[in-house]
């Protein structure tokens, strides 16, 4: 068990006090960013990524990553008081667990959201551990038609899986292609798409997209909607933890259910918010007490939360062993790494045993941080929500200005924040979605690069993605998941409409 | 949201999607005109620096077309936003173009500090000393977390450099 003894040596950098200093300072944001309207999880790692710039590698991304558990437990905080989700994967859980606060059982629905979440991120963690490192080494013998036909896989999930029009989808993720070919062209050297604007030559950076897109378009959206904050109170005790966890137990099928909808929907860059509605689903379906579903339930919040918080962690999974993040935060974290000089990929596990293991180490107590933290501390995360959001905007935007800035040092970035703000904004309410925009920023290049050494290997024929057995079947998976909806409405229009659940 | 209310005007869903997908129509036309440019075909290192760009300038102008064809046959006839919302919108976007504009010159504390409290002023109608704590103390909070102590330099302007710091 090779993996076991780079485990430990994991927990042991872990371990460290700084690293354990630096995880209880990202989890804590990462709580603030989950509860505050406009700071999400890509966006908040995306902002507070300038402050890792001085640190090691591996404690830069155990702090990132904290954060990003912190803002997965943090959604839930505002779900169940406030009605509010914070996040987009926590709309779900506002579906039984206001319900629940409203009874004056928000304790129970506080501590069912956290335990089950950190359930599922434990058993996601779990999978990483054990399949990583074997995606990884396979992943060793990829050549660049192979690489391709990952992309290939990665953005026709997006299309077939995500609930926008499949064309909306794949307009708005090849603006982001084309995005990430202005520039220098890797290849040839050769500057394109800049039209003479030098403040292009370097092409657009996704975090200042990252940034524009989700904060101020959210804002944007939080203003227009006219925001006011009615919430319970979130007291919790220790009696009313211990008597909650005693009635979880007997909800492990729908927990082990959830936790495998979450590892799939993670792994395949669908992410945590069709997981939650897919995993709260199911629950209603086949529970016993599903029709009570949406009056308070405590299961209808143990089926959303754990899902999400599985798929958010999972979709490291993909990012760690092939360098293709399943969700915007996680392509932010893989920003974050091109940043401190890493290569993401496979090569990762053969080179960076340290940071990787330190990594994996990280996730199992800063899951276990998380929820000692936000079980303790929900009062006063929960005061901060009734700051009034024309306070809180401003520092908002500030703080996206600064993130914005710090990433190049440049005031033109922060101009063109706004501006990806503004588009944000209008392609949301328009039905577009963003993550596949920001997905192919990240990727564009690497994507571009596959695709070239692909062809310029065969000369010119596209017969090279069909070359072998393992690089056509990986195709043809990603053909199948493009045209996964048109099979579906095919599907459905062939028989009567069903009722929708 | 999708239900066309009476007594609110605003220019409706549909009229947005289809500008919409025209805009991204004409992006899609200027990343094939760049792409062009830079060349599509082959050179000396194989595909050149236009190639990949203009079939993802192709892809984006046959999507958008589909796009604009959907928004014309069954666009949503509701309203996009009623006009005091996007009022509500531009009055946040306004302020934030100054304020990003003004950034260059002031720097980032000055501008930072007019922004707040002109948005605690206009928008949240607060007294202020209460004004003068938010927008004082969260730039000062920001110099000390970022410059101090995580070594990240931010835009500074005459009066920073007047202060010397």
């Amino acid at each position: 068990m090779e993996e076991l003894v780079n485990l430990f040596h994991g927990f042991a950098v872990a371990l460290q006090p700084f690293n354990i200093m630096v995880m209880v300072l990202g989890i804590v944001l990462g709580v603030l960013i989950g509860v505050l309207p406009g700071l999400g999880g890509a966006n908040g790692v995306a902002i507070l990524l300038p402050l890792t710039f001085s640190m090691s590698p591996t404690s830069a991304i155990i702090m990132l990553s904290c954060i990003y558990w912190g803002a997965l437990f943090g959604g839930a905080i505002t779900s169940i008081l406030f009605n509010i989700p914070g996040e987009p994967w926590s709309v779900a859980t506002t579906f039984d667990g206001y319900p629940m606060a409203q009874q004056g059982k928000a304790g129970e629905a506080l501590t069912a959201a956290f335990t089950s979440s950190f359930v599922g991120a434990l058993f996601a963690v779990i999978m990483i551990t054990l399949v990583a490192p074997l995606v990884a080494s396979f992943a060793l013998q990829f050549g660049p038609a192979e690489k391709f036909a990952v992309y290939f896989l990665a953005f026709c999930s997006f299309v077939g899986l995500s609930k926008e029009p499949p064309f909306k989808t794949i307009a708005a993720m090849m603006m982001g292609f084309a995005l990430a070919a202005v520039g220098l062209d890797s290849i040839t050297g050769q500057l394109r798409l800049t039209f003479g604007f030098t403040e292009l030559l370097n092409g657009f950076d996704f975090l200042i997209a990252v940034i524009g897109l989700f904060g101020i378009g959210e804002i944007l959206l939080t203003m227009e909607e006219g925001l006011a904050f009615r919430g319970g109170n979130g007291k919790i005790d220790l009696r009313v933890v211990l008597k909650t966890w005693m009635g979880l137990p007997k909800f492990w099928m729908t927990s082990l259910r959830s936790c495998l909808i979450g590892c799939w929907m993670g792994v395949t860059p669908a992410g945590a918010t069709p997981a939650s509605f897919m995993s709260y689903g199911i629950a209603k379906r086949v529970a016993k007490n599903g029709k009570n579903f949406g009056k308070g339930e405590i299961e209808g919040v143990v089926a959303p939360e754990t899902a999400a918080h599985a798929a958010g962690t999972a979709a490291l999974l993909p990012m760690l062993s092939l360098g293709v993040p399943g969700s915007p935060t996680a392509a932010v974290l893989l920003g974050g790494l091109l940043i401190w000089g890493l290569q993401p990929g496979p090569m990762l596990f053969v080179e960076q045993k340290e940071f990787v293991w330190g990594l994996i180490a990280s996730m199992y107590l800063g899951n276990l941080v998380g929820l000692l933290v936000v079980l303790t501390c929900v009062p006063v995360f929960a005061a901060i929500l009734r700051v009034p959001f024309s306070i809180i905007a401003p520092l908002i935007l500030v703080l996206c200005a600064i993130g914005a800035y710090s990433v190049h040092s440049s005031t033109f970035d922060v101009v063109l924040m706004l501006v990806f703000g503004v588009i944000g904004y209008l392609l949301k309410k328009c039905n577009y979605p963003l993550a596949p925009l920001v997905l192919a920023i990240v990727l564009g290049d690497k994507a571009e690069e596959a695709f070239r050494q692909s062809l310029l290997g065969s000369g010119g024929s596209l017969g090279i993605f069909f070359s072998n057995g393992l690089v056509s079947s990986i195709m043809v998976l990603g053909l199948i998941a493009l045209f996964w909806s048109a099979i579906q409405e095919g599907w459905s229009r062939l028989r009567p409409p069903a009722a929708v659940a | 949201m999708t239900t066309n209310s009476h007594n609110a005007a605003g220019p409706t869903q549909k009229t947005m999607e289809v500008v919409m997908a025209l805009a991204i129509a004409l992006f899609g036309l200027v990343v094939i005109a760049g792409s062009l440019k830079a060349g599509i075909n082959w050179g000396a290192e194989g595909p050149r620096a236009g190639f990949f760009p203009f079939y993802i300038g192709i892809f984006i102008v046959a999507s958008s077309g589909i796009n604009h064809w959907h928004a014309l046959q069954d666009g949503d006839s509701g309203l996009f936003a009623e006009w005091g919302q996007l009022r509500q919108v531009m009055s946040v976007v306004i302020p934030t173009g100054i304020y990003v504009g003004a950034m260059p010159f002031t720097g980032l504390y000055l501008a930072s500090m007019i922004f707040i409290a002109w948005f605690m002023r206009w928008l949240g109608k607060y007294s202020w000393p209460m004004i003068a704590a938010v927008a004082i103390g969260m730039p000062v909070v920001t110099y000390l977390i970022f410059e101090r102590w995580f070594l990240v330099p931010l835009p500074k302007g005459p009066i920073e450099e007047w202060l010397g710091l």
